[in-house]
């Protein structure tokens, strides 16, 4: 994996959003974004070139202060990149959705409502994807107890 | 015409055993596969291992025509109530086999989004160990329900 | 719902939902919800079960906002689909699944049909959720990929190993070239095993039974050495943080060599029954099409993205575990329909063998675990002797090992596509985050863009071709 400095991809993209906070992860290549330069952000990582919309997810920070953070990852095919895009969201607040720029962000972005509560804002039809839809709550934030039930061994017939 | 001189139960308990004997030869399961052990399960049913040596390779798509239901896999909390009215649609006689650790028990996802056994949905007749169990073991499973048929022993409810 | 149209009677007029919805006389969404109803076991008919069903699935609504539709039927991403949404005619909106013979699995889809044309698709998934991201935070790194392996589980050794190389990332361990070159092994064996196990099942959708008798008979091969090799035939918890659980049986290469040729044989044979087939061409040839667009904008991947002329392998792209030392090709084709998915799965095939054939010649000597004891659990012949290592065995297996804090993305070329994994770890022994991104999730959700304005006969066929595995999918 490249760094921003020798990647004209990486400069090309730190030049067009101001806001965008470059680092690295493990020698990978990680943004941080403020929610409101969203948008602008995704937009300009494609036309650079991050072409391909690859993941999204939310992470729990329970003792952080924004406490939620959302997690985008792209991919450029030709040459071969990828951007990590991080996005603090405190408790209660929402996330513009990107929706608009990867229509594939539409499942995630359920998933994500889904799991951890987290709303994206402008996504065409935020509802429960992998559980119930009369389910309450949003079962992998961190103040959610795990859930699990005592297990019961129920009394089954002898096979004589 | 009453026959005081011969055992009023000699013609019912024969024919039990005859039915008994029928229906073992021709169970047919409902394909419900849900995850890892579906794969075991059509790897039973398929051409190395061969389930039709006992009469029972008719994998049904329609519950109306299964009288076997194998549980195979996990069974999360939005599947549980799919799963009861596949049950209900099935006609009687019927049975069901919980396969596999998760199906059993929940397995080691002891979590929100799974049902703890699929007792605790439908009444289960034979418990098949393992994660997934092994074609064999899921053969065991089935001839053991098959002895147990065929000698008349019907899963009280 | 009212009477269907009656054909026999010539009564062939609209079912009066639609004409409901036409006249203005539209109830609020949320009573416009179409109910089953249940036959329950000892009733004499349906029971109407209320507004929703319980189920608690996301229905499909009879008209929906435009801006819903357009992102369900993909029209979001290239607008060749036509300017209309759904037409003001009469549309039908059949369930199919969850329990369904040729769902491959339990997904559900609606499709909402004009005639016999597709009109609309909305997928929903989530009947096989497991919640394993949650159980994964409640498992040591020691034994997580217990955990993962029955994620996607046509191919458990990838699973494993893109947790594994995430967890290495964070530990910054050196992994042995053996445990490297047996990994690769496995999971090009197990691409192999997974993509003859979608022959098998995609012919069989198809119709072409022989396929289903003939992909599991190769496939029973391979999953032999699987059990000689780790113990179990699936779900196998062999490839760990740290390298290998075993080094490989005595034998190892004969039955590689045996699985290669018993491969490569049926794999002549497959091409000859369905290539030329002329009602196999007829179904697939043109059918389920994804343009390049539509795979950037939906992160498709894998197999699907090649068929449809991306030329992208993680395995070239980033590669892991020293793959980049072996010689082997990608295959790309450019219509991007079902056929195409079968050429290039089938070439995929030959190609993983190859690579199997030269990790056997070049299989390097030397342990199958990391150096590192804060990793690695003390050899089984240094528990009898140690006293220390009786320790440290005990505290490996209960406590594991910490991991300094960060977040770090793995991802490996599954057999269907790119698996990645987004590991957080907050320095503890159990990660804090585990998030995956699974192939099948964007390719279930590409299917709208298959299916819409395709024929209701054609769903099956590309939803078999896009291999969805709903263990990946749901978690």
């Amino acid at each position: 994996m490249t760094t921003p400095s020798a990647d004209p991809m990486y400069e090309d993209l730190a030049g067009r959003i101001e806001s965008a906070r470059f680092g690295d992860s493990k020698g990978q290549v990680i943004v941080r974004v403020p929610s409101a330069d969203l948008i602008g952000f995704v937009d300009a990582a494609k036309e650079v070139g991050f072409a391909m919309f690859i993941d999204l997810c939310a992470v729990d920070y329970l003792h952080r202060d924004p406490r939620f953070e959302v997690v985008i990852n792209l991919l450029s095919i030709d040459p071969p990149a990828r951007v990590r895009i991080l996005v603090e969201v405190p408790a209660g607040e929402s996330v513009p959705s990107i929706t608009g720029v990867f229509p594939g962000a539409d499942f995630y972005e359920r998933e994500a409502f889904d799991l951890f509560g987290v709303e994206f804002e402008g996504h065409p039809d935020l509802t429960r994807i992998l559980l119930p839809d009369d389910w309450e709550g949003h079962p992998l934030r961190k103040d959610v107890p795990v859930g699990s039930v005592p297990v019961q061994f129920k009394g089954t017939h002898r096979v004589s | 015409m009453a026959r005081p001189s011969a055992p009023p139960n000699f013609l019912t308990a024969v024919l039990g055993k005859a039915v008994g004997w029928a229906r073992t030869r021709s169970m047919w399961p409902a394909s419900f596969g849900l995850a890892c052990c579906a794969i075991e399960m059509m790897a039973t049913g398929a051409a190395h291992n061969d389930l039709a040596r006992f009469g029972m390779e008719v994998f049904r798509a329609s519950p109306r025509q299964a009288d076997l239901m194998i549980v195979a896999g996990r069974v999360s909390q939005k599947m549980a109530p799919v799963l009861r009215q596949v049950y209900d649609q099935m006609a009687e006689p019927k049975w069901v086999i919980s396969m596999g650790a998760c199906a059993s028990t929940g397995g080691m996802f002891n979590n929100y989004a799974l049902v703890q056994g699929v007792d605790q949905v439908v009444p289960v007749d034979i418990y098949v160990p393992g994660c997934p169990p092994g074609p064999q073991g899921l053969i065991h499973g089935i001839l053991t329900l098959q002895n147990r048929i065929s000698a008349g022993e019907y899963p009280i409810r | 719902m009212s009477k269907p149209p009656d054909i026999i009677t010539g009564d062939t007029e609209a079912p009066a939902f639609a004409e409901a919805a036409k006249q203005g006389s539209v109830k609020p969404a949320s009573e416009r919800r179409v109910t089953h109803d249940l036959w329950l076991s000892g009733t004499e008919g349906p029971t109407d079960t209320g507004r929703f069903t319980d189920e608690g699935a996301q229905e499909m609504l009879l008209d929906e906002d435009p801006e819903v539709l357009a992102g369900q039927r993909g029209t979001l991403v290239v607008d060749d689909y036509g300017e209309d949404a759904v037409s003001d005619e009469v549309t039908q909106i059949i369930n199919m699944g969850p329990q369904h013979p040729a769902t491959h699995g339990v997904l559900r889809l609606h499709l909402e049909l004009e005639g016999e044309t597709i009109k609309r698709v909305k997928p929903i998934i989530g009947y096989l959720h497991t919640g394993m991201e949650r159980t994964a935070e409640a498992l040591t790194y020691m034994q997580g990929p217990t955990n993962v392996t029955r994620m996607d589980y046509l191919s458990p050794f990838h699973n494993e190993l893109a947790f594994s190389l995430a967890v290495e990332r964070l530990l910054d361990v050196e992994i042995p070239p053996r445990a490297q070159t047996i990994r690769i092994l496995m999971t090009e064996l197990n691409r192999v095993a997974s993509h003859l196990l979608w022959a098998a099942t995609t012919g069989f959708d198809l119709g072409a039974l022989s396929m289903m008798i003939y992909g599991w008979r190769e496939r029973e091969a391979v999953l032999g050495f699987f059990e000689k090799t780790t113990g179990l035939r699936m779900n196998h918890n062999y490839i760990r943080p740290g390298g290998v659980a075993a080094d490989l049986p005595d034998g190892w290469e004969e039955d590689v060599v045996a699985i290669e040729e018993t491969v490569l044989a049926g794999l002549a044979d497959y091409e000859g029954l369905l290539m030329g087939n002329p009602i196999f061409i007829e179904r697939t040839q043109g059918v389920g099409v994804l343009n390049p667009a539509e795979c950037f904008a939906f992160g498709v991947t894998g197999p699907m993205a090649r068929a449809s002329g991306i030329d992208f392998d993680v395995r070239k792209a980033f590669p892991y575990s020293g793959i980049e030392n072996f010689d082997f090709d990608i295959p790309v084709a450019q219509h991007g329909d079902v056929y195409d998915r079968f050429i290039v799965r089938f070439e995929e095939i030959r190609q993983s063998l190859r690579i199997v054939r030269q990790a056997a010649e070049a299989m390097p000597l030397g342990d199958t675990r990391t150096e590192d004891r804060k990793v690695t659990p003390p050899p089984r012949a240094r528990i009898d002797q140690s006293m220390e290592a009786l320790i440290h065995h005990f505290k490996i297996f209960t406590e594991g090992f910490k991991v300094p804090a960060g977040e770090v993305y793995q991802a490996v070329e599954s057999p269907r596509g790119e698996l990645g994994m987004y590991l957080v770890s907050d320095g503890g022994a159990k990660p804090w985050r585990l998030h995956v991104r699974g192939p099948s999730f964007a390719h279930v959700q590409a299917l709208p863009a298959m299916l819409t304005d395709s024929l209701i006969a054609d769903t099956i066929a590309a939803l078999a071709s896009a291999d969805p595995v709903m263990g990946d999918v749901d978690r």
